[in-house]
């Protein structure tokens, strides 16, 4: 069965259908069901998945234009499986979230939901397609229903953060162009097929120019710093759900870009630029930090706080040893979900008290206790508290990298600190201490709404206690990267020998 | 002797020591998804699951007396968590099992006092709910067979405390303390992980059984950066010199969370990562050399702290930083002090919550006043309180025969016979002790009533009074059961190891002598300023010695100039910089091609002069990193 066209056919369909709706009700009923539709076949897919089989599986190729050798190819491994699962595991999560958000403006309802379908399709699509060039049509077609989304739906500024965000996306996107061409010129074999083109580029200098081309791209869409300003102006003014879909999942475009492409294309040039690219991410951890700490507008604030996890999930990319690797991916996707929920729970407040701003609140936690509740929970995952999957990770990043550069780990390290700082200074203006006037008739969280946060706080909270059945997928993934970089993990200087282990 | 050999084990109740950790939780969990529907019967749950988990505590005990002494440590794996990094399992030995009944006994009294204490608070469920998430994740963390389920555990009770001690969180103060404690923590943490990611990196296993009998194949080098490392965090969820500065803040919790959490067990989980940890720091003269000043050094401030404040709670606070000095100072000598360490420990335990449950019972007579100058002469209307409570500060100075006495006294002879300077400066601990005990004890029950005209004192109720009978028990007769024919030591050898030659009890050492009239000498000093002498309502100026003592020895001071001030600054600093100079640059090129009017036709005129230049831009940035960290 063709399953990852499935997928995307099933979404790209349900948009179609939710246009002809009459209703705006209904359009949004049919979007949830879609959605959901869209999950069930993944998860039916994702246990067919054999971690120890073949590199790619549920692998489909037809021929798209045979004159450049460009295909229609898509497949997944464990890494592009873990990506496409968190995407359509926060789809319908988001379109419950924004049942209202798009009812503000004039715009239609209905639109805004075909949009979001739209896009699932496209995120499916990036993470699966195993042709370059089909890969870079993904990745500049996904920014036109977000531009849209942000630009018709978003706050105040939205037309100013939609053009910023366009921008800095197209610039990195024709980089990348640039450097798929030559890619697909210099190594003359007359295909674009991902597997036919890796080691094809032996010279060095050549790997470090393309490498530059898609890395740039790439560093911009993650972001890493310093190409990280449009993120928080994008995210601040997208609508809540939009805001989710953009740092959960379209930023992972570009760590995800980083290890498949970056890495396994252009092997000695990763190796070369590594130092760089440790060097940027470090300073993303703690500059993304500080700047979060000093946020007055929630949203923007966890913005940047992306702007840190993304550092994390860099470092541990180019750190090259298996447990950061796997760490790095597990990273993407625990920060899809914690991040969502902060965005989420952020926005259900934001939406009662029509303020983005810090210090319009104040003793939420007396007045919606659950809302506060699950906030509170959603914070500590940003902070990698233990028992939330997202400690996991950022622990494996962390011990991962440290067995090979100790320094940045270190430095890195101090993140954890940073994080316990912006999140609970956060918490305790919005939460804590006297009800301020304004919220004091806010209303807790609504049926609808329990169940947008139940689901990511229970994923939350069981990967954060038993993470293996992602990272025995991630696992192999990782190592086969790594093999194909011809890397191997550094050697403890004390062998104990475990079985397992 | 050496540490004895891990033994993989089923069955019984050490096979379902996990039942200790899950029973807890689920109370936890209930509680809180509960919501309101389990507000009627959600303390009798919360108490029902801590004496469940104390009940499996005590099986799991009688069986391992079952075993040869050198087949006491039973390993059970439970599931693989990270898989190539830790698997999820449980140690069972002599160590953890001691603490697992001391973190279930008194909790479960704590839990029973807490229903009358907490009677009046709309939100007691919550109460209980957190108190059962701590006691479980206190459980893990002792019971953990590898480093990163015990960081598990090591947060899990952070987060416990953080939200325990907001608990009152309409107070901007409570939510305050509970920030600082957190966030102190985590600079605690933050050593604590490095030293987790270096012993990673030198084992390739985070596994006990791996690491730490392999630990003298370790470099002294490495031995002492992962020691240092380790005391980094036992410093910060100990309240040790220099991450001190949050214990005194989190006595805004209410009194029960101060004396299970701040008191009895989650702070002393610093004095557990050092003695579990023993091998590696017995490679490492330095590190444990550290130790020992740490523990002397936060000994005597805790100690100072304790003689200057008028807050109750914040007097027994400064005593616990104290009490736990001693416990470190113990720790860092080695196989010859963590018996001691471990037997004050869990006599510390006892005498500390019941004083701090005590204190509790004085608060709720007195509407909740903390300031002993307040107090006086409580001994007559609260007797129970006051006997119980005398008999916990009978221990804390070391009265002859009672439990301090012991375990105290066991561990200054012990420091005096590896090093004398260290063990005349834990002598005058003693002697400060004696002094800041008996003011309290003088201020708060004897002398003049010095009453607000609305306190009408009364003896708190049963379910308040029988925790504290039960735990003044056990501070007078714990110490001689464990420390006398070396019962304890005996006992945690296959453990922690012990020295070659069992120390013999001395009853009237020169160097017991000498505390014992130190102490007196204090308790002297005491009576003749604050038990005959009245107490002044309001607190003197006194001395730059007296300030320099109630400001907490400018802990904060210090810690708001050198970090917290300048962390201020930088912030300010970045979201500028980020504002202008990053973003400054964008924007003006977006300015330069119409980009914020938002329509797409202008954008696309300005493409290729945009592209242009944002490719200058991205070189430009590029190049000026390569040329910082090229050298690399």
């Amino acid at each position: 069965m063709p399953w990852l066209s499935t997928l995307m056919g099933v979404s790209v369909l349900g948009a179609l259908g939710v246009t002809l709706v009459r209703n705006d009700k209904l359009a949004k009923q049919f979007t949830l069901v879609v959605s959901l539709i869209v999950l069930a076949l993944t998860v039916a897919m994702a246990v067919q998945f054999s971690p120890n089989g073949d590199k790619f599986q549920f692998a489909e190729t037809y021929d798209w234009i045979p004159a450049f050798g460009v295909h229609y190819g898509v497949a997944v491994d464990g890494i592009a499986l873990v990506l496409i699962l968190l995407s359509v595991i926060l789809v319908p999560i988001v379109v419950l979230a924004s049942w209202h958000d798009a009812e503000a403006g004039k715009r239609s309802v209905r639109t805004y939901f075909s949009l979001l379908l739209v896009l699932e399709a496209m995120m499916i699509g990036v993470f699966a397609a195993t042709d370059v060039f089909l890969f870079y049509v993904f990745f500049e077609a996904m920014l036109i229903p977000m531009y849209f989304m942000i630009g018709s739906y978003g706050g105040a500024q939205r037309s100013y953060a939609a053009v910023k965000f366009l921008l800095y996306s197209l610039f990195g996107g024709l980089l990348m162009l640039v450097a798929v061409i030559a890619l697909y010129s210099i190594a003359g074999k007359g295909t674009f097929m991902f597997t036919d083109l890796v080691g094809t580029i032996q010279d060095v200098t050549t790997q470090k120019w393309l490498f530059l081309g898609f890395f740039i791209a790439f560093a911009i869409k993650a972001p890493l710093w310093p190409f990280h300003t449009w993120l928080p102006d994008a995210a601040a003014q997208a609508p809540a759900g939009a805001a989710v879909l953009l740092v959960g999942v379209l930023d992972k475009v570009g760590t995800y870009g980083m290890l498949r492409f970056c890495l396994e294309l252009f092997p000695d040039a990763a190796k070369f630029f590594t130092p760089l690219v440790i060097t940027l991410s470090v300073i993303g951890i703690v500059y993304g930090a500080i700047v979060a700490i000093g946020q007055t507008d929630m949203k923007r604030l966890i913005a940047y706080t992306s702007v840190s996890h993304f550092g994390f999930i860099a470092m541990g990319v180019f750190a090259m040893t298996t447990t950061a690797g796997a760490g790095a991916t597990l990273y993407m996707v625990n920060h899809g979900f914690s991040t969502g929920a902060l965005f989420l729970i952020a926005g259900f407040l934001i939406y009662r008290r029509g303020s983005q701003y810090i210090a319009d609140y104040g003793g939420v936690q007396k007045v919606a206790p659950i809302l506060a509740g699950t906030f509170l929970v959603a914070g500590l995952s940003s902070l990698s508290l233990p028992g939330l999957s997202t400690f996991v990770s950022e622990f494996m990043v962390l011990t991962g990298t440290f067995q090979r550069y100790v320094v940045p780990s270190v430095i890195a390290t101090v993140g954890v600190i940073l994080a316990a700082i912006y999140i609970l200074w956060m918490y305790q203006r919005t939460m804590n201490g006297p009800t301020a006037e304004s919220v004091k008739s806010l209303p807790d969280l609504n049926a609808r709404e329990k169940w947008v946060v139940a689901p990511l706080v229970a994923l939350l909270l069981v990967f954060g206690f038993y993470p293996k059945p992602l990272l025995d997928v991630i696992h192999p993934a990782v190592q086969d990267t790594l093999s194909s970089v011809s890397v191997t993990d550094p050697q403890p200087a004390v062998p104990v020998a475990q079985e397992g282990q | 002797m050496e540490p004895a050999e891990i033994i993989q084990h089923s069955g019984g109740a050490i096979g379902a020591a996990w039942l200790m950790i899950a029973l807890p939780l689920v109370g936890a969990a209930v509680l809180l998804l509960g919501g309101r529907r389990t507000d009627k019967f959600g303390h009798l749950l919360g108490v029902l699951m801590a004496v469940a988990s104390f009940v499996v505590a005590a099986l799991s005990f009688v069986q391992l007396l079952g075993f040869a002494p050198g087949e006491r440590r039973r390993g059970i794996e439970l599931y693989e968590f990270i898989p190539g990094l830790a698997k999820m399992g449980l140690l069972v030995d002599p160590l953890s099992i001691s603490f697992c009944l001391l973190i279930t006994f008194v909790g479960s009294l704590i839990h029973v006092y807490s229903i009358g204490y907490m009677a009046h608070d709309p939100n007691r469920r919550r109460f209980f709910a957190y108190l059962n998430l701590f006691v479980a994740a206190m459980l893990l963390l002792v019971l953990a067979d590898n480093y990163v389920a015990l960081f598990v555990g090591w947060e899990g009770v952070g987060l416990a405390s953080y939200l325990l001690i907001g608990f009152w969180q309409h107070k901007p103060s409570a939510a305050t303390a509970a920030k600082k404690a957190f966030i102190v923590n985590r600079v605690g943490d933050f050593g604590l992980l490095i030293g987790i990611f270096t012993i990673f990196a030198t084992f390739h296993t985070l596994a006990f059984d791996g690491v730490l009998a392999n630990a003298d194949k370790a470099s002294s080098g490495t031995l002492t950066a992962i020691g240092l490392l380790l005391l980094v965090g036992a410093c910060g969820k100990s309240a040790q010199l220099p991450l001190q500065s949050w214990l005194l803040d989190a006595m805004e919790g209410p009194t029960p969370v101060s004396a299970l959490i701040h008191a009895a067990t989650m702070v002393t989980a610093g004095v557990y990562l050092i003695v579990r940890s023993g091998p590696i720091f017995q490679g490492a003269e330095t590190a444990q050399i550290v130790v020992t000043i740490v523990g002397v050094a936060t000994l005597l401030a805790g100690a100072i702290i304790g003689t200057a404040k008028d807050d109750i709670k914040k007097a027994l606070a400064g005593s616990t930083m104290s009490q736990i000095g001693y416990m470190v100072l113990a720790a860092g000598i080695g196989k010859a002090g963590y018996a001691f360490a471990i037997a004050h420990l869990i006599t510390h335990g006892f005498f500390k919550a019941d004083m701090f449950l005590g204190a509790g019972s004085v608060m709720h007579a007195m509407n909740d006043e903390v300031n002993m100058r307040k107090y006086g002469a409580l001994r007559k209307v609260m007797p129970v309180t006051f006997v119980t409570f005398l008999i916990g500060y009978l221990a804390i100075i070391g009265f002859p025969l009672l439990s301090g006495y012991f375990t105290k006294d066991g561990i200054i002879e012990t420091v005096m016979e590896h090093n004398a300077v260290l063990g005349w400066l834990a002598v005058l601990g003693a002697g400060i002790t004696g002094f800041y005990m008996s003011r309290l004890v003088f201020m708060t029950f004897f002398g003049a009533k010095r009453w607000e005209p609305t306190a009408h004192p009364h003896e708190s109720p049963a379910v308040m009074t029988w925790p504290l009978i039960i735990l003044s028990i056990g501070a007078i007769g714990l110490g001689a059961f464990l420390v006398l024919g070396n019962r304890f030591m005996t006992f945690l050898a296959p453990a922690v190891g012990a020295p070659e030659e069992m120390p013999a009890f001395h009853p009237f050492s020169p160097t017991g002598l000498a505390t014992l009239a130190l102490v007196a000498a204090g308790a002297v000093f005491a009576w003749l300023k604050y038990g005959r002498a009245e107490v002044p309502a309001l607190a003197p100026r006194g001395s730059f010695l007296t300030t320099f003592a109630r400001r907490d020895l400018y802990g904060d001071a210090l810690n708001e100039a050198l970090f917290m001030r300048p962390g201020q600054w930088l912030t300010r600093l970045a979201v500028f910089f980020d504002n202008r100079g990053v973003d400054g640059l964008v924007n003006g090129l977006a300015a330069g091609i119409g980009g914020t009017s938002g329509r797409l036709r202008r954008v696309q005129t300005g493409f290729v002069r945009s592209y242009a230049l944002s490719i200058f831009l991205g070189a430009a940035l590029l190049a000026g990193a390569w040329l910082v960290v090229g050298n690399l």
